[in-house]
């Protein structure tokens, strides 16, 4: 069991494109090599923000609704599995479902994988591998009430899509307004170049 | 006579870089440890504590050491991937020699005895110095001071220096002239106890991760945080305020801060009166530098100036960082000092929450700059020229004065000494010149006129092509031993695994190589890493760098131990300077004036864009060791050259395109990559890959008057839109490979 006590919070806004969290998770003793974890430029034109992708854990996750083998299963601790092999027909339900973007039905494998909070790690009493690794506290889990001791962040575990309202088990911290968003570096000097 | 063997597409083929990409057996073996090591990272001067897990004696995976105080289990991904070089193919299992066809494998002996023929016949023909040695400071304490003990008692030759000489020197410099030591002055501990922190020239994010965790947690404290680089880096992303400069304008920018100081009034005039000297000088360099002035030649608005100028001098306690960007400078030095000028104008130094450090950039950057394998430098930190300093370690090494060779040529000296002729043989460990010095073209003429070249090396990398004889060494994980951090840190190295077929670890190598020589008298007694130790103690004791104090034991005990430790009994100093006591003979701290001076090559109508060179998270250094590790390559498969896009829109070039890019030394066809986080007036190449895709090729043999390092961060370049056909061929296979990815 994952201790309820502790929470998973993802902060973008202190995410520096590292990848220590693809790394990382690949390397975690049930993944063998396959990262769970998307992360992405997200415009690296204007940018160098980043933002890593990992399974959201929903309370009630359209995932396992939307197989039609029930091969995912949400366990009491709220950790939402990656699909179960004997049962996943590599449909992709699930993948074209999930409105965050995080189950993969890997080529070949037959098989929907996804982040299980790495669950041999997690469940006996260690952080998950990409939490512990990032080297800047945009993936954490920790006691829930050291969050608040964030630098003007707060967690957001519940999100409206469309008609759907999905509560999560991982937290989202909001983005602080006053950080400035043009990252211009020509707007920031004067004179000609 | 070091000319390629054979062609670079078929050495290559044969010794990589080739790509691991899973651990011995693969994902699906049976990967349960037998057992578990800690240690450290063999990468950079964060030196970050981690778990290896071995079994068969090979290295199968890693777990992040959390217990371990500096980084808590906290990695980039070259700690998380490291393990992955350990059983890599292409890693040098015999000794070598080359051929007119390649390089075939040859006896130990033999290998041994052909190297010895030659440094004697060197050294009997053209004179004791015309062998060099060129080392490096991934390399243990233990093997630093082994380096520079073997350079000068074992082949006698004064022409030694080293890799942090493209790194760190102007720092040591710069620190030697202010504060009288050369280290990082706090633990990073004081880091989030900072309410400013100023961070001038450091891609914290990209270089040294891990800081970026301390900048947080002051940052959760509301500490406000300034970011001085020409590019808006992920950490300047977030800064309250950025600073993106004209390149080799930093101690401009510096100078303009100190005169608003004073000038507000903000200037701890206690603090300057009772520790320091020298800060009307330094003022009076700093008289003109108005904002409108310093405005006009950094190209910062003279609001953002006098911003940063109210920041930092109304602060209570603040952290100023720095690394490469203002010291691979011709006036690295200077920038320097005129960062130590604000820090000690406002008296934030030696006490809880204020400080100042740079962010080491080699592994062993910091101990590497301090036992011994320096041109100008004997363990302890001493002065080779200085006649106690040098009696001191007479003593210990048990030889005399005359024995003792006297200062000689630093690396880019040396390199510039073969190609004059001057120099005619050289032993090379633990550094990659063909890559990592500037103006790549001339290093390769240089290595081709050597009658005599031994390379030690675990992967053959790009210099190593060029060796009569490779000796092949161990990595990291092979040996025992210690390192120093950043932070000043003296921390233990573990072995996890023997090396691989006759791989010998460089202090081995280094000690028969001596014995066969004659030497064996300073060096038999060298037995093991420890017993190096217990020598370097001796030899550092009473030294600014006191190691004399420190034993395995200890480090073990207390995770580390912060130098000087004089004593066994003495628990290591974190803090330097506490109560506003320097290391100088007067105990003040100086003031250094830094009038601002040009780059020694500026922009002009031939070349009218500035260049700057750097690194990037995935890879390090000249890339021996991360251009073989599947997972960072697929991440940042090759160089690229980033661009504002108005720079880009005035010559034509959209994203993607081939770009020329050329200097007065040379030309790199490379993919454009539009960005904004630049400034429109300069471009940013990063530097890991050899030959046609290495920056280096670029860059200028120009040095630091004092540090001698070389100006990397500064070039004149002209671009020019070009057509993908004028591509390498090196960089179609790279750009192939990472489409894969």
């Amino acid at each position: 069991m994952v201790s309820e006590e502790f929470g998973f919070f993802i902060d973008p806004q202190r995410c520096i494109g590292c990848r220590s969290c693809v790394a990382a998770c690949a390397e975690c003793g049930t993944h063998r090599g396959v990262s769970m974890i998307h992360l992405d430029e997200l415009d690296r034109l204007a940018s160098t923000q980043t933002g890593p992708t990992v399974c959201m854990h929903c309370e009630d996750p359209i995932c396992a609704m939307s197989c039609p083998a029930d091969a995912i299963k949400r366990t009491e601790d709220g950790v939402v599995h990656a699909s179960q092999k004997p049962r996943c027909v590599a449909c992709q339900n699930c993948e074209l479902s999930c409105p965050f973007g995080v189950p993969i039905v890997l080529p070949g494998l037959e098989q929907m994988l996804k982040c299980d909070l790495c669950y041999d790690r997690s469940s006996v009493g260690l952080k998950p591998m990409c939490a512990t690794v990032c080297p800047s506290q945009a993936l954490l889990f920790v006691p829930k009430h050291e969050v608040a001791a964030l630098r003007g962040s707060k967690p957001l575990r519940e999100f409206r899509i469309g008609a759907l309202t999905i509560r999560t088990r991982n937290a989202i911290m909001v983005p602080d307004p006053e950080i400035p968003l043009n990252l211009d570096a020509s707007i920031l000097i004067e004179g000609d170049l | 006579m070091a000319h390629l063997p054979t062609d670079a597409s078929r050495l290559r083929a044969e010794f990589g870089p080739h790509l691991n990409t899973a651990p011995p057996g693969g994902w699906d073996a049976d990967l349960r440890p037998e057992r578990i090591v800690e240690t450290h990272c063999c990468f950079c001067g964060q030196q970050c504590g981690i778990k290896l897990k071995v079994a068969g004696n090979k290295v199968v995976g890693f777990d992040p050491w959390e217990e371990f105080p500096f980084n808590k289990g906290k990695l980039c991904p070259k700690g998380v991937k490291r393990y992955l070089q350990g059983a890599h193919p292409d890693r040098l299992l015999h000794a070598m020699k080359r051929t007119d066809s390649g390089f075939v494998p040859m006896g130990w002996d033999e290998a041994m005895e052909r190297t010895v023929t030659e440094i004697t016949r060197i050294q009997e023909t053209y004179g004791k110095d015309a062998f060099a040695m060129l080392s490096g400071v991934s390399l243990t304490n233990e093997k630093s001071y082994l380096a520079g003990k073997f350079a000068r008692l074992g082949l006698g030759t004064r022409n030694l220096d080293y890799n942090g000489r493209l790194c760190m020197v102007s720092a040591g410099a710069g620190n030697k002239k202010a504060f009288g030591v050369d280290r990082a002055a706090n633990s990073w501990e004081d880091i989030p106890l900072a309410d400013v922190i100023w961070v001038s020239g450091a891609n914290v994010a990209e270089c040294a991760p891990i800081t970026t965790d301390y900048i947080w947690r002051a940052r959760d404290r509301g500490a406000r945080l300034i970011v001085v680089d020409p590019r808006i880096t992920p950490l300047a992303r977030t800064a309250d305020l950025a600073l993106p400069l004209r390149p080799g304008t930093d101690s401009a920018l510096t100078n303009g801060i100190l005169h608003l100081l004073d000038k507000w009034n903000l200037v701890d005039r206690d603090f300057v009166r009772d520790h320091t000297s020298g800060f009307e000088a330094a003022l009076e360099a700093a008289r003109d530098c108005t904002p409108e002035w310093t405005s006009a030649v950094t190209g910062l608005p003279a609001a953002a100036i006098e911003k940063a100028a109210r920041m930092w001098g109304e602060a209570a306690t603040s952290f100023l960082l720095h690394a490469r960007g203002i010291e691979h400078q011709s006036k690295g030095v200077e920038n320097v000092n005129s960062c130590i000028n604000i820090v000690l104008a406002t008296g934030r130094i030696g006490r809880p929450g204020c400080g100042y450090a740079t962010i080491t950039g080699q592994g062993n950057g910091q101990g590497g700059r301090e036992h011994g394998h320096k041109c100008d430098q004997l363990p302890g930190n001493r002065d080779i020229e200085n006649p106690g300093h040098r009696a001191h370690i007479c003593g210990v090494w048990g030889c005399t004065d005359e024995e003792l060779p006297r200062k000689g040529l630093s690396a880019q000296e040396i390199m510039n000494e073969i190609h004059e002729g001057g120099i005619k043989g050289l032993l090379c460990l633990c550094f990659n010149p063909v890559v990592s010095l500037p103006d790549s073209t001339f290093t390769r003429e240089a290595l081709e006129k050597l009658e005599f070249f031994v390379s030690l090396d675990f992967f053959l990398s790009e210099t190593a092509q060029h060796a009569d004889i490779v000796f092949p060494s161990a990595l990291h994980e092979e040996d025992d031993g210690t390192s120093t951090s950043a932070e000043g840190r003296v921390i233990r190295i573990r072995k996890a695994v023997e090396p691989p077929g006759d791989a010998r670890t460089d202090w081995e190598i280094m000690v028969e190589l001596a014995r066969r020589l004659g030497k064996g008298k300073f060096f038999d007694h060298f037995t093991s890493p420890e017993a190096i130790f217990q020598e370097l103690r001796r030899a550092s004791s009473g030294g600014t760098a006191d190691y004399g104090g420190i034993t395995y034991e200890k480090i073990e005990k207390q995770m580390g131990v912060f130098w000087p430790c004089p004593t066994e009994d003495h628990p290591g100093t974190p803090r330097l300077f506490e109560g506003g006591r320097f290391f100088h003979p007067d105990g003040r701290a100086k003031f250094i004036p830094t009038p601002w001076r040009p780059p020694m090559e500026v922009v002009d109508a031939e070349y009218p864009v500035w260049l700057t060179t750097g690194r990037v998270v995935f890879h390090y250094l000249s890339g021996t060791q991360t251009r073989r590790i599947g997972f960072l390559v697929e991440q940042c498969p090759h160089p690229y050259v980033e661009i504002h896009p108005r720079l880009a829109r005035n010559l034509g070039i959209a994203e993607g395109d081939a770009v020329s890019v050329a200097t007065r030394r040379g030309e790199l066809v490379l993919p454009a990559k539009l960005v904004t986080t630049i400034r429109p007036d300069t471009v940013f190449i990063p530097y890991h890959w050899p030959g046609n895709l290495g920056a280096n090729r670029l860059t200028a043999r120009n040095l630091d008057p004092v540090s001698r390092i070389p100006e990397f961060k500064v070039s004149a370049c002209r671009l020019a839109r070009t057509t993908p056909d004028r591509f390498p061929p090196e960089l179609l296979e790279l750009m192939a490979a990472g489409k894969g990815a």
